[in-house]
């Protein structure tokens, strides 16, 4: 099956760690670091990049605006 | 597949705008505010009006927005900012003009201001965040409180018999003749935050064609006001400011009558 392929990248010093996008995303790709940023945040990251479909929800309601999103083109089939 | 791979420019399909300088905001984490500057700035930026715009900043959270928003900015003094818009406007009547306003400044000191520009019909627009709660000073009640709802100034909940009732700013307006645009939406789901730039839009858009004064008014978090997580604070959110300031087109003198 055709599945459509995202990645998102987090300006990880601005991230605030609000933890908005981890809820948002309808496949769960997201979650916060145990490490921390400068500010003492722990910032949002990529935890399964493979079921990223590029969908923007993060973005969208994302208060800080520090997360970029890709996506594909073309879906890539499934192997 | 790798992930550089999918981070090409030509994959790009969200960044930030920007029209939104690179300081990290002052907000704290989960606040609304962040994301209706965004929406602001990217509607400005897709009707291609940065040059000719200008913002009218309030005095509360969003006393900085001149900081974060990378057009001309002017703040105003504590609910003046309607005041300051109407000048602005009436000295360059082809730049666009908005203010963009919370609910301590634009309900509670400015309401005279802000009823009497709606009621003059200044061809303004006015975003107005609404969180129910004084949120810069320390969570203390403001008129649009709702009631039973606590702050630090009334800790046992609003009692409507002494503190009175909440004030729907929104609705008011929308009956007087002067406005033309009025709209209350959300920014905490990504539909939401959809309808809420389209409702953005249209205000700019009634703003260019000289129509009156467009409002919109955003129900927003304080999660730090509300003493909650920002994912709790949206969900009590949901759950008790919507069925009282319910979500949608409150007024659009364009609206097609069925």
């Amino acid at each position: 099956m055709a599945k459509a392929r995202g990645a998102i990248v987090v300006d990880k010093e601005k991230c605030k760690g609000c933890e908005l996008c981890v809820v948002v995303c309808p496949t769960n790709v997201i979650r916060l670091a145990q490490e921390v940023n400068g500010k003492g945040y722990h910032f949002a990251y990529m935890e399964i990049p493979v079921a990223c479909t590029g969908c923007t929800n993060c973005a969208l309601v994302c208060p800080d605006s520090v997360i970029t999103v890709y996506r594909l083109k073309q879906p890539v089939s499934e192997n | 597949m790798n992930i550089e791979d999918i981070i090409k420019p030509e994959n790009l399909v969200f960044k930030k705008t920007g029209l939104l300088t690179e300081k990290p905001l002052s907000y704290c984490p989960g606040c609304g505010h962040g994301v209706a500057h965004r929406l602001v700035m990217e509607v400005i930026e897709e009707m291609g009006i940065e040059e000719k715009t200008i913002g009218i900043a309030p005095v509360g959270c969003s006393v900085l927005a001149y900081e974060f928003m990378n057009i001309d900015m002017q703040q105003a003094a504590h609910g003046r900012a309607p005041a300051v818009a109407t000048g602005v406007k009436r000295v360059l009547p082809d730049h666009f003009v908005f203010t963009y306003q919370g609910d301590g400044d634009l309900a509670a000191i400015g309401t005279a201001e802000t009823i009497h520009a709606c009621n003059r019909g200044e061809n303004i627009t006015i975003i107005f965040i609404n969180n129910g709660i004084y949120g810069m000073t320390g969570g203390q009640m403001a008129p649009t409180t709702l009631p039973g709802m606590r702050s630090s100034t009334s800790p046992y909940g609003r009692d409507v018999a002494s503190m009175g009732h909440p004030l729907k700013m929104t609705e008011l307006v929308a009956h007087l003749p002067g406005t033309c645009y009025v709209a209350r939406h959300a920014v905490h789901t990504p539909a939401n935050v959809t309808k809420t730039k389209k409702s953005i839009r249209k205000a700019f858009e009634y703003q260019r064609d000289k129509k009156g004064l467009s409002f919109v008014e955003i129900v927003s978090n304080c999660n730090s006001g509300w003493k909650m997580t920002p994912v709790d604070s949206n969900q009590w959110m949901e759950e008790n400011m919507f069925p009282f300031y319910p979500l949608g087109v409150i007024k659009d003198i364009d609206a097609k009558t069925k």
